[in-house]
C-alpha cells in the first residue's frame, strides 16, 4: 500500500530505492577516494618494492632497475591515472612481485589471479563464522534482555566479556591446546587447498571460525540486549504489559521491531570485520586470505595488489552499511516516510 | 543550561529556612532541594546490584594501583635482574619475564600504562565520534551530513589496522600519536551509531519541537538529544575501551605498538603467549600470559558490569 | 655430566658429533668406542625410500616468486633447493663439491676456472642440461638491468663461455680460491635455456623434486623426480613445504604431529618443546650472528674510544644467555664463527668491563653521552630485548642508551644503513672472504658499518684481498687472523653473538648425524638428505 501511495503522490522511485541508488552512487565515489588515500599513503611510507622485496640485499642499482621496470620513476599522478583507467575497464593491474629479473611484464602475475582465490577462502570463513555467531548473538541477546539482571545475564555477560577482551591469538591459542592438543578434534592449522571437498573445508575452518565467533559474539549480542532494554521504558511496551503481554512477546514483538537499527548496525560492522579484520587469525592458523596478503602488499610497497585488496574491502563495507541503513529505513516508518 | 541553576538551591540554605519555622518559601525549598553528588552516589550505591559494586571495586583497585604504581610496585618497571623465567617465589611474587623483570611490578605499571592510554583514547574517540555524529543526525540528509557519513564511510572502508600501521609508520609510533591515531580510526566506529540511535531520535516530536523554538545546535545536541542516546552510547563506551587495549596488542605484533621498556598488559601476553601450548609441561609457566590477559578481562567484565547498571538505571525500568 | 647424560643429548641433538667425541674424551672414552656410542644413539644410518615429509618453515610471503633472483627468505630457499641444482654443493662437513659440475680446475692465479658439467642430466620437461643452460642461468644475474639480489656476487666475472657441450670457463678479473662457493648460493640455481634467457616460469629444475604446486607464502608441494641423477639422494615420495611464520602456530603444529619438521624454533621455549616424546630437537651451531652496527662515518661513532667503549659496556654473557637462552655462542666483534675455517682462535674474548669502558668514554671526552639505538623485532627475533640488554650493561658503564623501537615494516629500508646504530642480523656465509666481500670490504655494497677508510680500513682491505687469491692456506690464515683483529678492534661491529639454528624433527624422520651448518634445515637440502625411518 505504501508504495502504491508514494509513487502517485511523489510521482518518483521509492525513498528506499532512491536511497539505494543514491548510496551505490556515493559507494563510487568512496571506492575512489579510498583509492586516492591509499595510493598516495603507500607512496608516502619510506622505501618503495625494489627495496622492501630485496631487503637486506638490495643494492642501489638492482633497485633501480626495479623502479625503471615497473615505472616507479613516473610522476605519482600518472601512475594513479594508469592504474585507475585499468580498473575503470575491469583491469586490475598486475602484481610487482612474480616478475622476471630480465625478462619483459607480460610475465607477471595478474592482481586478480592473486585475489580471486584467497577471496573465496577469506568469504567462506567469514561465512561460516557469520553463521555461527549472529544467531548465537541475537539469541544470547534477546535471552539476556528477557531475563535481565539474572543470573543467566550475568553469566552469558561475564562470558561474553571475558572471551571478547582476549587478544584474538591468545583465543586461537587456547582453542588449539583444547581442541587440539588435548583432545585432537580439530586439527591446528586450516591451510586448506584449492581443491578440498566441502565438508573437509568446513572441517579445517571449524577452529580459526569458532576463534572469530568468540571475538565478536559479545560486541553484537550486548548491542542487542542494550538495544531493547533502552526500549522497554517506552510507553508503548508499558501500554503492552498492561495489556496483559507475556513478557516474552513484548521483546519480540514490540520491543524488537523498533530495535533493528541499532542492531543491525552493529551486525554490519562485524561482517564486515569478519572479512575485512581477520588478518591475525590468517596468520595463527595459516588461512590463505586476503588479509596476509595486504599487509604482505603494504610490507612490499606491492601497489597494485594493495589496490586491490583495498578495493574489494571498501566495497564490503559500503555494501553491508547500506544494507545496515536500508533496515533501519526500513524499520522506522518515520525515516521511511519523511515529513 | 539556565534550567538546571533555577533549581540549585543548596539544602543547607533550605534547612536553614526551615529552622526559622514555616515558611512558603522554605517549604519550596525543601521540595524544590535537590541531593548533593555525593548523596546520589551514596543512595545509587546502595541500591546497586552486587554485580555493580564488584565492578565499582575491581576498578578503583585498578585506578589505585595505576596512581600509586611506583610505590606499590616491588621493584621498578625496567629494573633486570640477572635469572630470567625465575619460578614463581617469595622475593618474585609471579616470576620474572624473558629478560629477568619482575612480573608483578610490571603487571602493576602495566595498570598505569595500559588504562590511562585505553581511557584517554576511548574518550577522545567518543568526543569526536559522538559529537559528529549526533550533528550529523540532526543535519540528516543534509550537506554536513552527507560530508561527515561519506568522510566516515571512505575511513571505515580502509582495513583499521592496516591503516593505523601505515598512519604509524608514517608519522612515528610514539605514545602521542598512537593515541590519537586509534581515537581517530575508533571515532567513525562511534560515529556510526551515535548517528544511527540519534537517527530514532531526531524524529521526536520534542526534537522538531526544541528546532521551532529557535533553539541552538548545540543546545539541541546536548539537552534533547544526548540524554536520549546516552545508553547505547554507554554500552559502546564500556567495548570500545577494552578494544583499544586489544588494538595495542595487535599493533605490537605488527611491531609499532607503545616504546619498550615500558610496561603494557597487550605486549605482555604478546611476548608470552606462546608459552600456553606448553600447559602439559610445565603449568606455571603456561599461566605467564594469563596474568596480563586476566588484567585486561577483569577489568572489561567490571567496566562493562557498571555500564550494564547504568544502562539500567536510565532505562527507568523497576524491576 | 656422565656417560648416561652424554647419550642423551646426543640423542636430542644437544650435541653434534664433535662435540660428543670431543666431551666423551674428556669422560675418559677412547675416540673409536665414543663414535660407536654415537651411532647406536642416533638414528639408524640407513635411508628409505617413501612417504610424505611435510615441513613448517618460520618464513614465507605473498610477494615470493620462483625467479631466483628475487629468493631472500628461507621459505624460497628451501624451495629452490628441493626442485633444482647448482654447479656446487656445500656438504654437511661445511666443504664445497661439485653437485651438477663433474669436475673443474683453477689456475694458478685463481683467475680462470674451467667448469666441467655432469652428462646426461635432465631438466624436469626432459630437456638435457648442457652449457647453454648455465650460462643463461648466471647472466640472469648479470647485466645492467638485471634485478638480481646475487648481482654483487659475479661482478668480479669478467667472462663466460662456453668451451664445450659441457664446460664452461670462468674468467674474473680478481683471483678467487673460494669461487667453487660463492655458486653454491642458492640464487644460481641451474634453470633451462629458453632463446638464451633463463626459463624459471615453469619451475623446472634438475632437483630430486618436481614442483607440483607452489602457493607463494602458503605452500609448496613437489613429486619425486624419478630420473633423478644422484641415486642415493631424494629418499621422500612426496615433499610439502609450508609457510609458518607464527612461532607458536609452527610449535603446534609439530606437537600436534600436523608436520614432521620444524626450524627457528624459538630458544626460550625449546627445553618445554624437547620434553614432547615425539620429537627431537636438532640444533647447528651455524654462522647466524646477531649485529649492531655503528656507522664509524656518523658522530659520535666515529671516534675510536667512544665505539671501543661501547663495546666494551655490553654483558655478552647476559647477552647469550637471555636472548639465546645459552642456545649460542659469544661474539668477538668480528663475523668469523668458531666453526668455521680461519677462525682466529687466538685472540682473548672480549668481555664485560665496565671500568675500561669508562676510560674509554673518559678518552673520548663523552663521558654521561645519550646514544640512540634502533632496533625492531624485524632486525631478530629478541631485537628489542636485546637493546633492552645492552641499555642496562651500558648504564653501569656510565653510558646512556636510549632504545628507540622502530617498525618492522620498512625496517631495513629506512633504519638499516641510515640510523647511526642500530640492530642487525647476518646469516653469515660460508668463507671469510665470502663474509668480508659482503659485509667489511671498502667497495662492499652491505658495508653497514661505512668503515671505509682509515689506516685500519686500509690496512684491513688491503689484506683480505690479498689473502682472496692466495692459495697457500698457510699464509693465508695468518692474513684471515690478523684482519679479524683489526675488525674486532677498529671495526664498526658490535658483534655480541651466534646464535644456534634450533628445529624440532619428529623422531619418524631419519637424518645424516651432522647437519650442514651454512643454512637451516641441512643446509636446506633437507628433501633430499632425510628419510623416513
Amino acid at each position: 500500500m505504501g508504495l502504491i501511495r508514494d509513487n502517485r503522490r511523489g510521482g518518483t522511485v521509492h525513498p528506499v530505492i532512491r536511497t539505494i541508488l543514491q548510496r551505490l552512487g556515493l559507494g563510487l565515489v568512496t571506492l575512489f577516494v579510498v583509492s586516492l588515500i591509499l595510493f598516495s599513503s603507500v607512496e608516502f611510507l619510506p622505501g618503495d618494492f625494489g627495496e622492501a622485496v630485496l631487503g637486506q640485499a638490495a643494492l642501489p642499482e638492482t633497485v633501480a632497475a626495479f623502479r625503471k621496470e615497473l615505472g616507479l620513476d613516473l610522476p605519482l599522478h600518472e601512475r594513479y591515472f594508469e592504474w585507475l583507467g585499468g580498473i575503470l575497464t575491469g583491469d586490475m593491474g598486475n602484481s610487482f612481485s612474480g616478475r622476471g629479473s630480465s625478462g619483459g611484464s607480460d610475465r607477471s602475475r595478474p592482481v586478480i589471479e592473486l585475489l580471486a582465490p584467497r577471496l573465496a577462502n577469506t568469504l567462506f570463513l567469514a561465512s561460516m563464522a557469520a553463521i555461527i555467531s549472529v544467531p548465537l548473538a541475537l539469541f544470547l541477546g534477546i535471552t539476556a534482555a528477557l531475563y535481565r539482571n539474572s543470573i543467566y545475564d550475568r553469566t552469558v555477560n561475564a562470558l561474553t566479556l571475558t572471551t571478547i577482551s582476549f587478544p584474538e591469538f591468545f583465543v586461537a591459542y587456547l582453542l588449539i591446546l583444547g581442541l587440539s592438543s588435548f583432545t585432537k578434534i580439530f586439527p591446528s592449522l586450516a591451510n586448506i587447498s584449492p581443491d578440498a571437498l566441502f565438508w573437509d573445508r568446513v572441517y579445517l575452518t571449524a577452529l580459526p571460525a569458532l576463534t572469530l565467533t568468540l571475538v565478536i559474539v559479545a560486541h553484537m549480542m550486548r548491542m542487542t540486549r542494550a538495544a531493547i532494554i533502552n526500549l522497554m521504558a517506552s510507553p508503548y511496551i508499558e501500554m503492552a504489559d498492561l495489556k496483559g503481554a507475556s513478557k516474552s512477546e513484548i521483546i519480540l514483538r514490540h520491543a524488537l521491531p523498533n530495535a533493528w537499527a541499532p542492531i543491525v548496525t552493529v551486525i554490519a560492522f562485524n561482517l564486515a570485520y569478519l572479512v575485512v579484520g581477520v588478518v591475525v587469525v590468517e596468520v595463527v592458523f595459516v588461512y590463505p586470505g586476503v588479509g596476509q596478503l595486504m599487509v604482505d602488499a603494504v610490507t612490499t610497497r606491492d601497489v597494485p595488489v594493495v589496490q586491490g585488496c583495498a578495493m574489494i574491502f571498501a566495497a564490503t563495507y559500503i555494501l553491508l552499511n547500506l544494507f545496515a541503513d536500508i533496515i533501519s529505513i526500513i524499520t522506522n516508518p518515520r525515516l521511511l516516510h519523511p515529513r | 543550561m539556565n534550567d538546571n541553576d533555577k533549581e540549585d538551591i543548596i539544602p543547607s540554605e533550605a534547612a536553614e529556612l526551615a529552622d526559622q519555622g514555616y515558611s512558603a518559601a522554605g517549604e519550596v525549598g525543601v521540595i524544590k532541594s535537590r541531593r548533593t553528588f555525593t548523596q546520589n552516589v551514596w543512595r545509587g550505591l546502595k541500591t546497586a546490584p552486587p554485580t555493580a559494586v564488584f565492578g565499582l571495586i575491581v576498578i578503583s583497585i585498578y585506578v589505585v594501583f595505576a596512581v600509586f604504581a611506583p610505590l606499590l610496585a616491588p621493584f621498578g618497571e625496567a629494573e633486570i635482574f640477572s635469572m630470567s623465567y625465575a619460578p614463581w617465589s617469595d622475593e618474585f611474587m609471579f616470576g620474572t619475564d624473558q629478560l629477568g623483570r619482575d612480573v608483578l611490578s610490571r603487571l602493576i605499571y602495566g595498570a598505569r600504562n595500559t588504562v590511562g592510554i585505553a581511557f584517554v583514547t576511548t574518550l577522545f574517540a567518543f568526543t569526536i565520534g559522538g559529537g559528529l555524529g549526533i550533528t550529523a543526525a540532526i543535519n540528516n540528509n543534509g550537506w554536513l551530513d552527507n560530508l561527515l557519513s561519506r568522510s566516515v564511510d571512505v575511513l571505515m572502508a580502509i582495513p583499521s589496522l592496516i591503516f593505523a600501521l601505515i598512519l604509524l609508520s608514517m608519522f612515528g609510533a610514539n605514545t602521542l600519536n598512537l593515541i590519537i591515531i586509534i581515537a581517530v580510526l575508533d571515532s567513525t566506529r562511534v560515529f556510526r551509531i551515535a548517528r544511527a540511535v540519534s537517527l530514532n531520535v531526531v524524529v521526536m516530536d520534542y526534537v522538531e519541537a526544541a528546532r521551532l523554538r529557535g533553539e541552538k545546535m548545540f543546545w539541541i545536541l546536548y539537552r534533547e538529544i544526548l540524554p536520549n542516546i546516552m545508553p547505547p552510547l554507554v554500552a559502546e563506551f564500556g567495548l570500545r575501551f577494552c578494544f583499544v587495549f586489544l588494538t595495542i596488542a595487535a599493533l605490537s605484533f605488527l611491531g609499532v605498538g607503545i616504546q619498550p621498556p615500558t610496561a603494557d598488559w597487550g605486549s605482555m601476553v604478546r611476548e608470552t603467549a606462546g608459552l600456553i601450548q606448553f600447559a602439559e609441561y610445565d603449568f606455571t609457566a603456561a599461566m605467564t600470559p594469563m596474568l596480563p590477559a586476566a588484567a585486561i578481562a577483569l577489568l572489561t567484565v567490571a567496566v562493562n558490569f557498571v555500564v550494564d547498571w547504568f544502562l539500567h538505571k536510565s532505562s527507568g525500568l523497576k524491576d | 655430566m656422565d656417560i648416561k647424560d652424554l647419550e642423551k643429548a646426543a640423542k636430542e641433538g644437544k650435541l653434534d658429533r664433535r662435540d660428543f667425541i670431543k666431551r666423551a674424551a674428556a669422560l675418559g672414552l677412547a675416540a673409536p668406542f665414543a663414535t660407536s656410542l654415537l651411532s647406536q644413539s642416533v638414528h639408524a644410518a640407513t635411508p628409505k625410500r617413501g612417504g610424505k615429509f611435510i615441513m613448517g618453515t618460520g618464513h614465507g610471503s605473498t610477494t615470493d616468486s620462483l625467479d631466483p633472483a628475487t629468493h631472500e627468505n628461507g621459505f624460497m630457499q628451501n624451495v629452490v633447493y628441493t626442485y633444482a641444482n647448482h654447479l656446487f654443493e656445500v656438504d654437511n662437513e661445511g666443504g664445497v663439491i661439485p653437485e651438477l659440475a663433474e669436475s673443474y680446475e683453477a689456475s694458478t692465479d685463481a683467475k680462470t676456472w674451467v667448469i666441467k658439467l655432469r652428462k646426461g642430466v635432465e631438466f624436469h620437461n626432459g630437456k638435457e642440461m648442457t652449457a647453454e643452460d648455465v650460462i643463461s642461468s648466471m647472466n640472469h644475474h648479470r647485466g645492467e638491468d638485471s634485478k638480481s639480489a646475487a648481482k654483487s656476487l659475479l661482478v668480479a666475472v669478467v667472462e663466460m663461455k662456453k668451451t664445450g657441450t659441457h664446460e664452461v670457463t670462468f674468467k674474473l678479473n680478481d683471483g678467487n680460491a673460494d669461487f667453487p662457493y660463492i655458486l653454491s648460493d642458492y640464487h644460481f640455481a641451474i634453470m633451462p635455456d629458453f632463446k638464451g634467457a633463463a626459463d624459471w616460469q615453469a619451475g623446472f629444475g634438475t632437483g630430486g623434486y618436481i614442483i607440483d604446486r607452489f602457493e607463494p607464502g602458503v605452500r609448496a608441494t613437489f613429486k619425486r623426480n624419478p630420473n633423478y641423477f644422484k641415486s642415493d639422494r631424494a629418499h621422500f615420495d612426496e615433499i610439502e613445504t609450508i609457510a609458518l611464520v607464527d612461532t607458536t602456530s609452527r610449535q603446534n603444529a609439530i606437537m600436534n604431529r600436523e608436520v614432521h619438521a620444524i626450524n627457528r624454533v624459538d630458544p626460550k621455549t625449546v627445553h618445554l618443546l624437547g620434553r614432547n616424546p615425539s620429537l627431537s630437537i636438532l640444533e647447528v651451531t651455524g654462522t647466524l650472528h646477531y649485529t649492531f652496527p655503528m656507522r664509524v662515518t656518523m658522530a659520535p661513532f666515529d671516534n675510536y674510544d667512544l665505539r671501543m667503549a661501547v663495546k666494551l659496556s655490553v654483558d655478552r654473557e647476559a647477552l647469550v644467555q637471555k636472548i639465546l637462552l645459552g642456545h649460542g655462542a659469544l661474539g668477538n666483534d668480528h663475523p668469523i664463527s668458531a666453526t668455521q675455517a680461519n677462525h682466529n682462535s687466538d685472540m682473548p674474548q672480549r668481555a664485560f668491563d665496565p671500568d675500561k669502558a669508562k676510560y674509554h668514554l673518559k678518552k673520548a671526552g663523552m663521558e654521561g653521552a645519550t646514544l640512540d639505538l634502533s632496533t625492531s623485532e624485524a632486525a631478530f627475533s629478541g631485537a628489542v630485548d636485546a637493546a633492552l640488554l645492552i641499555k642496562d650493561s651500558a648504564s653501569k658503564a656510565g653510558l646512556n642508551i636510549n632504545v628507540v623501537r622502530e617498525p618492522k615494516d620498512g625496517y631495513w629500508a629506512n633504519v638499516w644503513n641510515k640510523k647511526a646504530w642500530c640492530a642487525c642480523y647476518w646469516g653469515g656465509r660460508p668463507t671469510v672472504d665470502w663474509m668480508f666481500t659482503s659485509a667489511y670490504l671498502a667497495d662492499g655494497n652491505w658495508t653497514d658499518t661505512d668503515w671505509r677508510t682509515g689506516p685500519a680500513a686500509d690496512k684491513f682491505n688491503k689484506l683480505a684481498l690479498a689473502a682472496r687469491s692466495e692459495l697457500d692456506s698457510e699464509k693465508r690464515r695468518a692474513m684471515y687472523y690478523e684482519a679479524q683483529e683489526i675488525v674486532s678492534d677498529d671495526g664498526g661491529a658490535l658483534i655480541p653473538m651466534f646464535a644456534n639454528n634450533i628445529h624440532a624433527v619428529s623422531k619418524e624422520i631419519g637424518h645424516p648425524e651432522k647437519l650442514a651448518g651454512n643454512w637451516e634445515f641441512d643446509g636446506n637440502k633437507n628433501a633430499e638428505r632425510w628419510w623416513f625411518v
